[in-house]
């Protein structure tokens, strides 16, 4: 067949221009971002998160007022332009222990979530990448963790770590973060391993393998990054239930001890009076429950902004 | 199924053991002892108490004791009441704990199941936006203030139910909500979007192409495919409730486990919590044993391997 010049034509640079790839290509990361930024709720969430962060920060050191001063005179009172949340049964200004309480309460919650998030990624990778009986054994282990009632171990570990004769000067809060890590970092590990097995068997990592990277490299490298939205996930999800433990503990005795202050145990001294200052009780249990509401809030829309099959 | 049912039941049995090993030697790291309460004793009351209950022996030994008796059913005396066992004190606030349990659960399913079903078949209207709104207060309040709130309007503010004690039925009403509230709210959120699921499916078209009523094909066809995620949710947390909460029984004074359980780790009483502990275990791995038995006979679709 003859091939003529004339069935061929020159291509103006313009129609160049058309096939060429204008737009940046997005990374996994970077698409997330973009869809959680449509989702008003989940930005709602995370606003708030920061902006109780930020003012568990530096809140404390902005205002005149201390948690632990007593003044008798003003014991009590209902909220005022001096006292914006009023004060408690020993006048202590209210709002002030609140911010307090907020550090507490929130560094719990964070250090305990990133505790689980470290044991948990590399027990379930360890689990799920070595498979074969190494994997049932770990996993026979995180089976009886998982069974028991989570809540009875950390009371158990509470009255074990938080020695009432020594009264520690965090008032309990590493025993808190402590009796919180070993008990719940089973659920950070069973996501882990299920997701690094389902990985560990695709073509990427079979390369990686060809190419000689070692086990350790092919875990860190490959397997975490690629499973990182479900355990992004996970990790929000954990923050609130980490807040309501520590709220229990303090509200059951075995939380933070006096004069420290976390929101739990600021709704537990508030029970007392309740039926005469509801107001007390109000205000830090309207602190946990925003804050559990934007974490569920920012985990949805995480949820929905992470798993690549919700893309359009 | 038969084969399936007997291996569970045999690693159910070596996980209570590991669990009641891992308790009986956490216990002995607790510091304090159960006689070193409040209560001045001499050195040799101590010492004749310890060795009435057997805990001047090396630990190990306490250890197979305790197991030995174990095997009989027999839970030990408690170290703190004197004349009292532990099964004694399960077999009395037991039944007080899992009445409030069975109460509240029955609420959280009914209600919660009709909430999930009226915002499903609302999608995005207004009944929609209301049962999430309210299944959304439930997962965030923690049941503690919800207690307190149902206590400070319905029996401080407006005297219509009493605030402490379980003497008659209207007694059960407030602890009930307290208790069920969040799983109400969950209930509700996992019935609307399973629910949304299966309505989508041929099978419902069909169903209603049949002529079949809209109540029929919800309640009959629908509802019955969507209850899989509830009952994988409910059946552990059955198993919590009926052995008691801490915080609500604590708040209205009720006798049941959880207040006692909370004593008796105040009070170091060794063998209560031991006993307690066993017991929450056991229900709740009986109770997952039994959600993965129901799958089966809700959804005949999921065949068991064996």
């Amino acid at each position: 067949m003859e091939i003529k010049s004339d069935s061929f034509e020159r291509i103006l640079k313009d129609e160049k221009k058309l096939n060429e790839i204008v737009r940046p290509s997005e990374t996994y990361l970077q698409d997330a971002w973009r869809r959680l930024k449509e989702n008003k709720l989940a930005m709602g969430g995370l606003a708030f998160v920061i902006f109780i962060t930020i003012a568990a920060i530096i809140g404390p050191m902005l205002s005149k007022y201390n948690y632990y001063s007593q003044n008798f005179r003003i014991a009590n009172q209902d909220p005022s332009s001096l006292h914006w949340f009023g004060t408690d049964k020993f006048g202590r200004d209210q709002f002030v222990r609140i911010l307090y309480g907020a550090r507490i309460s929130l560094t719990i919650a964070y250090v305990a979530s990133l505790l689980n998030l470290v044991i948990g990624i590399l027990y379930g990778s360890i689990a799920g990448y070595a498979g074969g009986n190494v994997d049932n054994i770990m996993m026979r282990i995180v089976d009886v963790i998982w069974s028991v009632p989570s809540m009875i171990y950390v009371i158990l570990l509470m009255v074990i770590l938080n020695k009432p004769d020594h009264p520690s000067a965090d008032g309990g809060m590493s025993s808190i973060i402590m009796a919180m890590a070993i008990s719940f970092w089973v659920v950070m590990a069973r996501i882990v391993r299920s997701q690094i097995m389902t990985l560990k068997e695709q073509e990427f990592v079979l390369a990686a393998k060809i190419s000689g990277a070692s086990s350790m490299r092919i875990i860190l490298k490959h397997l975490i990054p690629n499973s990182m939205g479900p355990i992004i996930v996970t990790m929000t999800m954990s923050v609130p239930g980490a807040i309501f433990t520590e709220a229990f503990l303090s509200f059951i005795g075995l939380g933070i001890s006096a004069p420290q202050a976390s929101w739990g145990s600021l709704a537990s001294d508030a029970l007392d009076g309740y039926q005469l200052y509801p107001l007390q009780l109000f205000f830090p249990a309207m602190a946990i429950c925003l804050t559990i509401l934007a974490f569920n809030f920012l985990g949805d829309g995480l949820r929905d902004a992470l798993d690549p099959k919700m893309r359009k | 199924m038969l084969s399936f049912i007997t291996k569970r039941i045999f690693s159910t049995v070596i996980t209570i053991f590991v669990v009641i090993t891992i308790t009986f030697f956490l216990m002995r790291l607790m510091p304090g002892g159960p006689f070193s309460g409040e209560k001045k004793q001499t050195a040799q009351t101590i010492e004749n108490l310890n060795k009435k209950y057997g805990l001047d022996k090396p630990v190990f030994e306490q250890y197979t004791m305790y197991l030995t008796s174990l095997s009989h059913g027999d839970l030990g005396p408690s170290m703190q009441y004197e004349g009292r066992t532990v099964n004694e004190i399960i077999a009395y606030s037991l039944p007080v704990s899992a009445k409030i349990g069975v109460v509240s659960m029955l609420f959280a399913m009914i209600v919660g199941v009709y909430m999930g079903v009226v915002a499903a078949l609302n999608q995005g209207r207004w009944p929609d936006k209301l049962c999430m709104f309210i299944s959304t207060i439930g997962i965030t309040v923690p049941s503690f203030v919800i207690a307190t709130l149902l206590i400070y309007v319905f029996a401080v503010k407006l005297h219509l139910l009493n605030a402490i004690g379980l003497d008659s039925p209207k007694d059960y009403i407030l602890p009930a909500i307290a208790l069920g509230g969040s799983a109400m709210a969950f209930v509700a959120r996992l019935g609307r979007s399973a629910l949304l699921d299966v309505v989508r499916q041929d099978y419902i078209r069909v169903a209603r192409a049949k002529g079949l009523s809209r109540n029929t094909v919800i309640y009959k066809h629908a509802l019955r495919n969507s209850l899989i995620p509830i009952v994988t949710y409910i059946g552990p947390l059955i198993a919590g409730v009926l052995t008691g909460s801490f915080v609500i029984e604590g708040l209205f004074g009720i006798p049941g486990m959880g207040r006692e359980f909370i004593q008796s780790i105040g009070n170091r009483d060794y063998t209560v919590i031991i006993g307690f502990v066993i017991l929450d275990a056991t229900f709740l791995i009986v109770a997952n044993l039994i959600v993965d038995i129901l799958y089966a006979v809700i959804d005949p679709r999921i065949k068991i391997e064996s």
